[in-house]
C-alpha cells in the first residue's frame, strides 16, 4: 500500500463538530466518498459548551441514540434565577413525562462529539484527526472563482464540494474572502468550569433522582451589566458551571470574564451547591449570538456553510440553541449533496442546500427570534436594573416587619416607580414581540 | 535505507495516580501515548528517510492489541510500515524477556520481510518504567553496535558510518560507529514534526501486522515473558509529600519568600546579601578581606569602598530583604 496523493473525495467536511459529523454520517450513508478533517487530537477536544442538546435533529440521524450516545442526564427541570447582589429570584418547572421528539440531555463534547464522529466512521467516512486546515484551494477570478480543495500545511487534497463546519471562529471563510469580517456585537465568549461531585450530593442538591438532569439558567448583575448570563448544567457526576458574556463590551468591563464567573461560583446561592466538588476543567469559546440577521451567506462554487460557521445558533434567555441546529444543518447538506451527486450537477448544492434549510424549522425558527438579539443588545435594563427590581419586589412581598403592613399594589407600584411605568411597558411590549 | 524504530505505548504519566492503599498504579481510565523519547527516535529515523530517497521506515511495538493505536499515530507522521509483538505469553515480561522477545521478532521481519534494518531507533527510556535498559539489551542479543543517549546524529551511507554526539551527566562524547547500528534517542536530538493529512490518511488504512508466538518458532520460550523474566519488584511506592506548593501572586512577593526560606535555612551563607535599614551601609568596610593593618592597602580599599552619596540612594529604597529578615525571625519553623 502506497500513498497516492492525487486521490480525490467526492466530498471533504472540514471540522468534525455535531454540523460537520452528521453531514458526514449522512453522506457515508448514501455511499459518498467522505472526508471528515477534524484538527483536535479527538473530535470534540476542542469544542465546548453549556451543555444541552435537544435531541429531535439527532434522531433524525441516529434513531437509537438513546441506546448508544454518551448522554450524562435527560433534562427534567428547568430553573431560572434572576440575580441582583446576594439577592435571587427563581422559577423552577419541572416535568417528568417529556416527549419522545421533545427531549433534551446534558452531554459532555469531548465524549459526545467523539462518538458521534465515530457513528461517522462506521458509516463509512473517512476521519481523520489532529489534522489543521490552513486554507481553502480555489481556482478562478471572480465570479468564477471556486473552492476545489483544502491545504493542511504541505499537503492538498481536492475534492468536488466542501463543507465548512469550522466553527464559530470563522478562520478559513474569513481568510479565503468568502464572508467578512465578524461583527463582534454578534459574538459572546462563553467561559466554563467542570466540578466533580459525589453523584449523591448533586442528586440531592439539585433534588434529582435516577438520570434526571437540570438546565439552570440566570441573568443578572453577575455579567456586571454587560450582555449575557451564568448557566449550570448538570453531569453524571459533575456539574458544568460557566458565563456567557457579550464580546463587545468586554474590554470595557470593570471585571474580567474569570472575575465574574469566580463571583458567581462563589454566589452565596451557588457556592453551596458546589461545596467538596473538585474543579477539574476550565475552558473558554467563542458563541455566535447574532442569529438570524447575523448569517452568511450559506455556500457558493464549490463550498457551502454548515453550523456554527453559519451562526446557527439561537439565545433567547431562557432557552440556547446550538447542536440541534448544527445537526439539522448537516443533514440539510447532506441531503443537498445526495440530490446533486444523483442529478450528476454539484454546481446546484449551494441552491439545493439552501432550499433545503428553507423548508425545515432552521430558516423558521432562526427567522422567528430574529428580533431577540437585537432587543437583548440594546438593552442594558435587561442585566441591571430588572434583576434588582424583581429582587426589590420579591422582597417587599415577602417582608414582614411589625411597621404596619403596604397593600400589594403599593408594594409594586413604588418598584415601578424606581423605573418608571412607561418605560417598564415599552420593554415588556419590545421583549414580547421579540420572541 | 532500512530504518526500524521501537517505539512503546505508556501511560500518560502526567495524569498517573497511585492508588494511596494499595499503591498500585490506577490505570483505568489513563490515556495512552506514544513514549515521548520515542517520538524523538522516529523524527530521527524520518529525518534519516528524508535525506536518503527510497528509505523506508518499519515501526515496531510489543504490547497488548491497544498499542495499535501508538503504531498508527506514527504512520500518521511518516512511517512506512507497522508491525505489533504481541501474544498473552509475552506478557508480564521485564526489560531482559522484552528485549529478548524483540529482538527476536526483528530476526523474524529481517528474515520474512528480507529487510536489513542499518539503523535501530529506540527512545532513550519509557516515561513509565525509566530503566533504558531495553534499546541497549536489544543491541546486545543482535549483536550490533549502539550509540546511547544520542543528542545530535549524522549517518553518511556511502560510508556506511554514522557520527553521534552522546549526552553525558557531565559532558559530551562524539563517537562515530559503523552500520548497522541501534541508536537510543534523547529529547535534544530533534523537534518531532506534526502528522501529514495522506500520511494521516494511510494511517487510518494501513492493516498492521502481528507477530505472535507461533510465527518465531526458533524463540527460546523460556526466555519469554513472566518465566523469563529474573527481575523481581520488591516493593513501589508513593514518596511522601516534602511540601506544599504555594502559589504568589507578584515577583516581590516572590523574592521576598526565596530570601526567607534561603534566609531561614542558611542564614550565614547570605545576611551579607540583606541590607537592613537601620546599618549604615557606608560604613560595612571590614568584610572586604583587605588587612588593616597595612595602611597602604587599606587607604586604597576605603577610597573604593566607600560610595558616593548617590550610591547610597540607590541602595535604600531597596528594603524588602531587610522586611524578609525580620519576618524570618517571626515565622520561626515554616512549613517545609
Amino acid at each position: 500500500m502506497a500513498i497516492d496523493r492525487n486521490e480525490t473525495f467526492d466530498v471533504i467536511v472540514v471540522g468534525a463538530g455535531p454540523a460537520g459529523a452528521a453531514a458526514a454520517l449522512r453522506l457515508a450513508e448514501q455511499r459518498v466518498k467522505v472526508l471528515l478533517i477534524e484538527r483536535g487530537m479527538a473530535p470534540g477536544a476542542k469544542n465546548m459548551m453549556g451543555g444541552r442538546i435537544y435531541t429531535h435533529s439527532l434522531e433524525k440521524l441516529v434513531p437509537d441514540f438513546r441506546d448508544r450516545a454518551p448522554l450524562e442526564r435527560k433534562v427534567t427541570k428547568e430553573r431560572i434565577s434572576i440575580g441582583a447582589g446576594n439577592e435571587m429570584t427563581t422559577i423552577e418547572y419541572s416535568c417528568q413525562d417529556v416527549k419522545e421528539n421533545e427531549e433534551s440531555y446534558v452531554v459532555l463534547r469531548a465524549k459526545f462529539d467523539k462518538w458521534l464522529a465515530e457513528e461517522a466512521e462506521k458509516k463509512g467516512a473517512l476521519l481523520v484527526s489532529n489534522v489543521q486546515v490552513t486554507e481553502l484551494i480555489t481556482e478562478g477570478e471572480g465570479k468564477n472563482r471556486r473552492v476545489v480543495g483544502v491545504r493542511c500545511h504541505d499537503d492538498e487534497v481536492y475534492a468536488k464540494l466542501v463543507i465548512i463546519a469550522e466553527g464559530a471562529n470563522t478562520v478559513l471563510l474569513e481568510e479565503a474572502g468568502l464572508t467578512g469580517p465578524t461583527d463582534p456585537k454578534t459574538m459572546a465568549v462563553g467561559v466554563k468550569e467542570v466540578y466533580k461531585l459525589k453523584k449523591e450530593d448533586l442528586e440531592n442538591r439539585l433534588m434529582l433522582s435516577g438520570d434526571e438532569g437540570m438546565a439552570w439558567l440566570t441573568l443578572g448583575d453577575m455579567t456586571d451589566g454587560l450582555l449575557g448570563g451564568g448557566f449550570i448544567y448538570t453531569n453524571k457526576a459533575s456539574l458544568s458551571v460557566g458565563m456567557v458574556v457579550g464580546l463587545e463590551d468586554i474590554g470595557s468591563a470593570g471585571k474580567s470574564v474569570d472575575e465574574m464567573l469566580e463571583a458567581f461560583t462563589s454566589h452565596p446561592r451557588i457556592a453551596p451547591l458546589l461545596k467538596n466538588g473538585q474543579l477539574k476543567e476550565h475552558s473558554a469559546h467563542l458563541v455566535p449570538e447574532g442569529g438570524y440577521k447575523a448569517m452568511p451567506k450559506l455556500g457558493g462554487n464549490g463550498y457551502i456553510i454548515v453550523g456554527d460557521a453559519a451562526r446557527m445558533c439561537m439565545n433567547l434567555g431562557y432557552t440556547i440553541r446550538g447542536m440541534d441546529l448544527a445537526i439539522e444543518s448537516g443533514i440539510c447538506a447532506a441531503d443537498a449533496v445526495n440530490v446533486a451527486l444523483r442529478d450528476e450537477n454539484m454546481d446546484r448544492v449551494p441552491k439545493l442546500y439552501e432550499k433545503q434549510i428553507k423548508a425545515s424549522w432552521l430558516r423558521h425558527d432562526l427567522k422567528l427570534y430574529k428580533h431577540v438579539p437585537k432587543f437583548l443588545g440594546t438593552n442594558p435594563r435587561i442585566f441591571n436594573e430588572y434583576p434588582t427590581f424583581v429582587n426589590n419586589l420579591m422582597r417587599d412581598v415577602f417582608t414582614v416587619n411589625g411597621d404596619g403592613a403596604v397593600p400589594m399594589m403599593k408594594k409594586i407600584m413604588r418598584r415601578v416607580g424606581d423605573i418608571g411605568l412607561f418605560t417598564l411597558i415599552r420593554d415588556a411590549w419590545k421583549g414580547v414581540r421579540s420572541l | 535505507m532500512e530504518l526500524l524504530v521501537c517505539i512503546k505505548q505508556v501511560p500518560d504519566t502526567s495524569e498517573i495516580k497511585l492508588d494511596p492503599e494499595t499503591n498500585n498504579l490506577i490505570r483505568t481510565g489513563l490515556p495512552s501515548i506514544v513514549n515521548p523519547d520515542d517520538m524523538h527516535a522516529l523524527e530521527a529515523a524520518l529525518a534519516v528517510k528524508d535525506q536518503y530517497e527510497g528509505s523506508r521506515v518499519t515501526v515496531l511495538s510489543m504490547g497488548p492489541p491497544q498499542a495499535e493505536a501508538a503504531l498508527r499515530e506514527c504512520l500518521s507522521l511518516g512511517a512506512d510500515d507497522a508491525v505489533l509483538v504481541t501474544d498473552r505469553a509475552f506478557g508480564g515480561a521485564d526489560t531482559l524477556a522484552t528485549s529478548y522477545t524483540i529482538a527476536s521478532a526483528i530476526r523474524h521481519i529481517q528474515r520474512t520481510m528480507n529487510r536489513q534494518f542499518q539503523i535501530i531507533f529506540c527512545g532513550k527510556q519509557a516515561i513509565d518504567g525509566d530503566t533504558a535498559q531495553v534499546g541497549p539489551q536489544i543491541a546486545e542479543e543482535l549483536g550490533m553496535a549502539q550509540a546511547t543517549y544520542a543528542c545530535e546524529l549524522s549517518v553518511d551511507q556511502a560510508a556506511q558510518k554514522a557520527v553521534v554526539k552522546r549526552q553525558h551527566e557531565n559532558g559530551y562524547e562524539i563517537v562515530e560507529v559503523p552500520l548497522p547500528l541501534l541508536v537510543t534517542a534523547t529529547a535534544e536530538l530533534n523537534e518531532p514534526r506534526q502528522p501529514g493529512l495522506w500520511s494521516s490518511i494511510y494511517a487510518k488504512r494501513y492493516t498492521i501486522s502481528h507477530i505472535t508466538l507461533r510465527d518465531m518458532p526458533h524463540i527460546d520460550e523460556s526466555r519469554i515473558g513472566l518465566t523469563g523474566s529474573p527481575t523481581r519488584v520488591r516493593k513501589v511506592y508513593q514518596p511522601p509529600l516534602r511540601g506544599k506548593v504555594e502559589m504568589l501572586s507578584s515577583i516581590d512577593e516572590g523574592a521576598k519568600k526565596v530570601l526567607e526560606l534561603a534566609y531561614h535555612i542558611k542564614p550565614e551563607k547570605f545576611a551579607h546579601l540583606l541590607v537592613p535599614n537601620d546599618v549604615p551601609v557606608v560604613d560595612s568596610t571590614e568584610d572586604e578581606g583587605v588587612d588593616v593593618k597595612d595602611p597602604v592597602q587599606r587607604a586604597a580599599s576605603v577610597e573604593s569602598v566607600v560610595p558616593s552619596e548617590a550610591k547610597v540612594e540607590e541602595i535604600k529604597p531597596n528594603t524588602f530583604a531587610a522586611e524578609a529578615a525580620k519576618s524570618a525571625d517571626v515565622s520561626k519553623g515554616g512549613d517545609r
